[in-house]
């Protein structure tokens, strides 16, 4: 069955080794002649843990843990937007801290502890930020989601840690508000084009709450 | 993303030993450079990733001040007990910077010495001075309304984008570096970083090859700390101005001053003149609108600009009188 399971990502992966095909005649063009491989750096070994599992992979440095994720691991639940840390879509957790994977190299993260959504929860056994999301619907078309709840985790953490915000009024107090106004802030690293964001901020208030109980 | 070999750096000796190699380039967080990197702006050949060296404590200093280690990351300087205690203008331009992810990951050293730029800059089908010397700015006669009010050049008008280096150049930092000799030696902040001048592809008066090890903050001056950034939303955006400011009050006058601006010059800017046309005077809104106006002194529009020249003015009127009053109340 699985072998005529067709599946989105199948026609598009199709499309690409298809549009590969014609790639030497339309740059013909360019500067580097068509079809020569850039040359390329020599690869390295680099042993990350992602969600729990231990990988030993050989990777060319340029490739980022974003594109190490997706495209060396399958693990497609983290979303490529922009590639330039603006966006936030990509965003995991590295020893627990929210960063963008875009702008991490593979190679860099070895001996890390990568969690992604994949890593959170599943279907059965939903994180509570998922679960709130679902409850809230902070999503409408879902790719911005993976990097929301990823980057709502690490925010919640933050606060625990008594890290203060931009809008935090006493930058001494160690204990920080969980307000709507500091999730607003904190959250601004991730962008939601269908502006899901009172969605968003309703769904964080209850997964801090669950949290704490 | 043009190749280049990597290597982990074990220590400091290490480091400089691989910075050595031919395009070679230290990387930390690189939230900057890897950005750059995809765009074939920046294209190393071999970096030397610095980000495990023990660099990143945050220790106080015999005279009373911090030295705040080169690869401590944003987020644990802006949350420091510390720094919000005693540094609070450096803690709030940290937390106005960025996002928390990036914050996370950029380092103190690598916040200071991410690139002067603008949009032209990454644009390689365009003109750009400090990307191709010589070429031209496409800047001048472009898209401007983001660009520097004070100390540009012909040759490139961009601005440097950090809220840090605001805040660290209003406290009197300096830049403690090692050369690959061992040779150490510091830099003030206002020795730090160049104008564009003729050589706009020169952003601060490193050497080749130096490591940044620190950044030391002299004991807090007395007075009352503010950080006013104004940007085009309201959290995540560069500064189209920012100023970091301090005002030391004896009773209804000044006594000392403190005035730098962020999003208004090709390096983190000191208003000297309005600092020392304030010390002495009363602290009454005439005065600040007055330090305003000094603190942009010999400013220059480029067409869409032309704004950020009241609104630096202003921006500093209302820092002043900010740090006032937060000293009254």
């Amino acid at each position: 069955m699985t072998d005529h399971h067709v599946t989105r990502r199948g026609i598009l992966g199709a499309g690409v080794a298809l549009t590969a095909l014609q790639g030497p005649a339309a740059i013909a063009g360019s500067p580097t002649p068509a079809g020569a491989p850039e040359p390329q750096g020599a690869t390295m070994p680099v042993g990350v843990t992602v969600n729990g599992e231990r990988h030993e992979l050989t990777l060319d440095p340029r490739v980022t843990l974003l594109d190490m994720l997706r495209d060396h691991l399958g693990l497609t639940g983290t979303k490529k937007g922009c590639d330039h840390g603006q966006c936030g879509a990509c965003t995991v957790l590295v020893d627990g801290v929210r960063r963008n994977s875009c702008l991490n190299l593979a190679v860099a993260c070895e001996g890390r502890e990568i969690v992604t959504i994949e890593g959170l929860g599943h279907e059965q056994a939903l994180h509570p930020m998922q679960a709130a999301f679902v409850k809230h619907d902070g999503f409408q078309c879902g790719y911005c989601t993976p990097g929301q709840i990823c980057s709502a985790v690490g925010m919640l953490a933050e606060i625990r840690n008594g890290q203060p915000s931009a809008v935090t009024a006493n930058l001494t107090a160690t204990a920080m508000p969980l307000a709507e106004e500091e999730i607003r802030e904190r959250m601004s690293g991730n962008i939601c084009r269908c502006a899901a964001y009172p969605n968003i901020v309703a769904a964080i208030l209850e997964a801090s709450g669950m949290e704490a109980g | 993303m043009r190749a280049f070999t990597y290597e982990r750096a074990g220590d400091a000796d290490a480091a400089l030993r691989g910075i050595g190699r031919p395009g070679a380039k230290f990387i930390a967080g690189g939230t900057n450079l890897l950005d750059l990197m995809k765009v074939d702006v920046e294209t190393p050949a071999h970096l030397v990733d610095i980000s495990r060296l023990p660099l990143g404590e945050i220790a106080d200093t015999s005279d009373g001040g911090l030295r705040i280690g080169a690869t401590a990351s944003n987020s644990d300087l802006a949350a420091d007990g510390r720094v919000r205690a005693r540094y609070p203008m450096l803690s709030r331009a940290l937390l106005n910077g960025a996002s928390g992810q990036l914050r996370n990951q950029a380092t103190t050293a690598g916040n200071l010495l991410q690139r002067t730029r603008c949009f032209y800059f990454y644009d390689t089908s365009k003109p750009c001075n400090k990307r191709s010397p010589g070429s031209g700015c496409s800047a001048l006669q472009g898209f401007n309304r983001i660009h520097a009010i004070l100390g540009a050049s012909d040759a490139c008008i961009a601005v440097h984008p950090s809220d840090m280096a605001v805040a660290m150049a209003a406290l009197d930092a300096a830049v403690e570096l090692r050369a690959p000799d061992g040779a150490t030696r510091s830099l003030k902040m206002a020795d730090f970083y160049r104008l564009p001048g003729t050589t706009p592809q020169l952003e601060t008066n490193l050497r080749p090859g130096e490591l940044i090890t620190a950044v030391l903050l002299p004991p807090p001056p007395a007075g009352t700390q503010v950080y006013r950034k104004v940007r085009d939303r309201a959290s995540y955006a560069f500064a189209l101005v920012s100023v970091a400011a301090l005002v030391d009050l004896d009773e209804q006058k000044v006594r000392h001053a403190r005035i730098a601006l962020g999003g208004v010059a090709h390096r983190p800017w000191r208003a000297v003149e309005a600092e020392r046309q304030l010390v002495g005077a009363d602290a009454t809104p005439d005065t600040f609108a007055a330090a305003g106006e000094a603190a942009v002194g010999g400013a220059r529009g480029y067409g869409h600009n032309d704004f950020k020249i009241a609104l630096a003015a202003r921006t500093v009127a209302r820092a002043l009188a900010e740090a006032t009053a937060q000293k009254k109340g």
